[in-house]
């Protein structure tokens, strides 16, 4: 009887437990490569004026395309 | 450089949907999916104001807070993108968004929810910079080329403002204290935070009223 109650025990434990040992099936993320390397296609796309890989010139560049959205910087002010 | 953010001037934007057209054109967006989109309040009453919606990729993000699989990401720049190959469509995150951003392509016979797609600012994903995976799967790359999102750019009243969030917000400063009114941004204090809590406002209603 206390052999069968043992069994009984060891085989719902061995249920209950089963899933922890299963390995994750989803996928990792990704780690992203950082703007300013710039484009590995495409390059006839590339805006001239900075280098790939220089992030201090791809600023730069960013900057200068923003001040292209200020008309106050592109139209003479009133006089 | 600060934080990419978006700003859209409701005193300049005609609706012409230029901005959508631009994004749906850059990166070959599917029937049905809509990273940005215009929505008119008051339509048709005099006073009418139009503002372009995206992803604002705010600074504390909900959907990143929600994601059940961790598959948002934030770039250098402050960018949230997120990895398709990670997401499982559950949806949770276009719950989260107060801005409707995440859109769901339907996905096969039974019309299933497909995996997650949304505005990137125009910045990709985990995939090599400007590579086929990557404009597969979110569209083109045009920070990796040096340019700012086709929408802001193409935008022809430059209602939509796209950049380092110090710069666009001093554009549009300048604005406000030129015109005199419309320093209202909605949606600013949602995406990156009140004044109080350290979102700097974008503009304050000073000088000549017009």
């Amino acid at each position: 009887m206390i052999m069968r109650t043992v069994a009984w025990v060891l085989c719902g434990a061995a249920i209950t437990l089963a899933a922890c040992g299963e390995k994750t099936s989803g996928a990792a993320k990704k780690s992203d490569v950082p703007a300013y390397q710039g484009s590995v296609g495409a390059s006839a796309y590339v805006a001239d004026g900075w280098k790939a890989g220089d992030q201090a010139a791809w600023e730069l560049q960013l900057r200068n395309r923003m001040q292209g959205q200020n008309e106050y910087a592109r139209i003479p002010t009133k006089p | 450089m600060a934080r990419m953010k978006f700003i859209c001037d409701s005193e300049r934007c005609i609706e012409c949907n230029g901005c959508v057209t631009a994004c749906k054109a850059e990166h070959d967006v599917p029937w049905g999916v809509n990273r940005r989109r215009v929505v008119t309040l008051n339509d048709g009453v005099p006073g009418e104001k139009s503002i372009s919606v995206a992803c604002m990729h705010c600074s504390d993000a909900p959907c990143m807070a929600v994601c059940p699989v961790d598959c948002f990401y934030r770039t250098d720049e402050g960018v949230v993108l997120h990895d398709k190959d990670v997401c499982i469509g559950c949806g949770y995150c276009s719950y989260a968004c107060p801005f409707g951003a995440p859109q769901f392509p339907t996905n096969g016979t039974f019309g299933l929810r497909g995996k997650m797609d949304k505005c990137t600012f125009c910045a990709g994903g985990p995939e090599a910079n400007g590579s086929e995976a990557e404009f597969e799967k979110y569209g083109r790359n045009r920070l990796a080329e040096g340019k700012l999102p086709a929408c802001a750019e193409m935008c022809s009243t430059k209602a939509l403002l796209g950049g380092d969030g110090d710069v666009v917000a001093d554009i549009f400063r300048n604005r406000v204290l030129v015109r005199g009114k419309g320093s209202e941004v909605w949606g600013w204090g949602t995406a990156y935070g009140r004044p109080a809590t350290g979102g700097a406002p974008p503009a304050k209603p000073e000088g000549k009223k017009s």
